[in-house]
């Protein structure tokens, strides 16, 4: 191997480790809030690039139906719920969230030939379309279920994320997609050529890490989904529901795990089930964080993104092996050196 | 017999945990700007009662009118909108933040519906903690007992309350620590709030309460105000003894 060769892993590694690092930020902030530990992450990557590309060939991504139907499902548990309980006020609410919105959403992509917009525009539907998903999951498959034990609530995420891997090859079939790069051309530096999507992955990913931080220590909408995870009865004593909060986080890692998706979808071809492999190497990094530390969890990930990338050039047959085999000593390590908490209540 | 608008009305109330009954058929007012305390022993029901009224916990019989609206199968988040809340004894602090994030996190709910002037009434809630304002960085958790006790209390204040529940205020505090917290106790009803204090420490509960319950095992054994329980025979014997003394 000489230096050219290591500096073009690096590259990739860093790439692909930067993606890694997003998926296990959101992993860790999905646990921490809801003790979820969200396996079906991998098919908002799989979906947000399968979407986009879907529109960029002229056709209507089965993600809509998805949305269409889900909202349907959550408007009437829901309405039945409030109902029951004489909570009339919330229904406008319910309503414009669950049929109202993937009503507008279905109209835009009906008015507009989404082919034809600017890719910022075609990546904005992509995310309108699927990230809303993430708290639908929530209210339908978790919130049911939030006093359950993590066992039971981890059960629940491999159902969920078969069904979805399902619904995934139903909607956009067995084929792979690429989308085509965000912008063209590239970066050279010395004998080093840094491909420009890979300076968009970057420094996307460095951008939505700093406006997390940003969210999670200044918004007190942040403050209060760490409050939650740090004392789930002392954040409901002061009004911080635990739907509310579990709904929050869904959001931000469908939104983090679509965005993946697009992001990478130039970068490797992504099939219905490609998702749930990149996801299990965010989790990686998350369990090199422990679950609980985020900038622990993101060099994790990042280290998983260059052991990868090294491993496939000396042996690549073992990429994976080698990968997932990391996380042998990590939990070696942890359970040697953390003292075991009792699982509250 | 009491003339004051009542804030909360509980009438019946049992609680259940699974087969065993923890409160039997419990009848408990607390009026506009009083201190109502409930004293009885470890384990009597006191804070099932407070948890049932709160909505932590179901009710399995009985009513409870907050402000005089009947509250059905209501959830804690509801109450606290509303202007109930509750100080639990574990205090539920979040000690990986700071003294202010954990304020600021206490006017949550106001936050919510539009009222967005927590500074302001932190500079308040400041006046009452001094000793809050000096550690305002700091985070919760490494606060002394006394500290966190007065951070809790100070979190629930930011909500501007109608309704307080403390429970076991004085618990694991060091006797002058105590006598702050009942001095601030005391102080707060000048607010207007009104206060239902859960105590072990009946002597000092009944010195800065209006009117008193005796809970024991899951009962209302003896009510009154506190004036007249000080100095009944059967309350100085059980819960004034020298144990009741600390």
């Amino acid at each position: 191997m000489n230096i050219e060769i290591a500096l073009l892993l690096g590259q990739d590694g860093l790439t692909n480790g930067a993606i890694y690092a997003l998926l296990s930020v959101a992993l860790v902030l999905v646990f921490a809030v809801t003790r979820v530990i969200y396996i079906p992450q991998g098919e908002f990557v799989a979906f947000g690039a399968l979407t986009l590309a879907s529109f960029q060939v002229g056709k209507t991504p089965g993600t809509l139906w998805l949305l269409i139907g889900a909202g349907v499902v959550v408007a009437l548990v829901d309405l039945s719920s409030a109902l029951r309980s004489g909570q009339r006020r919330h229904i406008p609410r319910i309503v414009g969230w669950n049929l109202a919105y993937p009503a507008v959403v279905a109209g835009v992509i009906h008015l507009f030939t989404p082919a034809e917009l600017p890719l910022l525009a075609q990546i904005v539907l992509s995310l309108a379309l699927v990230v809303p998903l993430g708290p639908m999951t929530y209210r339908l498959a978790y919130q049911p279920l939030a006093e359950a034990s993590v066992l039971v609530l981890l059960i629940v995420s491999v159902a969920v994320h078969l069904a979805l891997v399902g619904l995934g090859l139903l909607f956009f079939g067995a084929e792979g997609s690429r989308t085509p790069a965000f912008s063209e051309g590239s970066l050279s530096v010395g004998s080093l050529t840094v491909s420009g999507q890979t300076l968009w992955v970057l420094g996307a990913s460095l951008t939505l890490i700093v406006v997390l931080a940003l969210f999670f220590e200044r918004t007190i909408y942040g403050k209060a989904l760490r409050a939650t995870a740090m004392n789930r009865t002392g954040a409901r004593l002061m009004g911080i529901s635990t739907v509310m909060a579990g709904k929050l986080s869904f959001l931000l890692a469908s939104l983090i795990g679509a965005l993946s998706g697009i992001l990478i979808a130039p970068i490797t071809t992504i099939y219905y089930d490609t998702g749930f492999l990149i996801g299990l190497k965010g989790f990686v990094g998350a369990i090199v964080g422990a679950l609980s530390s985020y900038p622990l969890a993101a060099a994790g990930a990042l280290l998983v993104g260059l052991l990868e990338a090294f491993s496939s050039f000396w042996a690549s047959a073992f990429k994976e092996v080698i990968v997932f085999t990391l996380i042998i000593p990590v939990l070696v390590w942890l359970s040697l050196t953390t003292r075991h908490v009792e699982e509250e209540e | 017999m009491r003339e004051i608008a009542p804030v909360l009305e509980v009438e019946d109330l049992c609680v259940s945990y699974g087969k065993v009954e923890a409160l039997h058929h419990a009848n408990l007012m607390v009026g506009a700007g009083q201190i109502v305390t409930v004293i009885g022993p470890n384990g009597a029901g006191k804070t099932t009662m407070l948890s049932a009224v709160m909505g932590l916990l179901p009710c399995s019989r009985g009513q409870i009118r907050f402000q005089g609206q009947l509250r059905s199968a209501a959830e804690v988040e509801e109450m606290v909108a509303l202007g109930a809340n509750l100080v639990p004894e574990s205090r539920a602090l979040f000690g990986e933040m700071s003294v202010e994030d954990n304020l600021l996190l206490g006017a949550f709910t106001r936050y919510r519906s539009g009222d967005r002037d927590s500074a302001g009434t932190m500079e308040e809630v400041f006046r009452i903690f001094p000793r809050l304002k000096e550690r305002r960085t700091q985070h919760a958790g490494t606060l002394s007992g006394g500290e966190r006790q007065m951070l809790a209390l100070a979190r629930a204040l930011m909500a501007k309350p109608k309704l307080l529940m403390l429970d076991e205020p004085s618990l694991g505090l060091a006797p002058l620590i105590v006598k702050d917290i009942f001095r601030v106790i005391a102080s707060l009803k000048d607010t207007g709030v009104a206060i239902l204090l859960v105590e072990q420490n009946a002597r000092a509960a009944l010195q800065v309460a209006d009117y008193a319950y005796v809970l024991e095992t899951g009962e209302i054994a003896l009510e009154g105000p506190s004036r007249q329980l000080i100095d009944d025979p059967k309350v100085v014997e059980s819960y004034l003894g020298l144990g009741g003394r600390h």
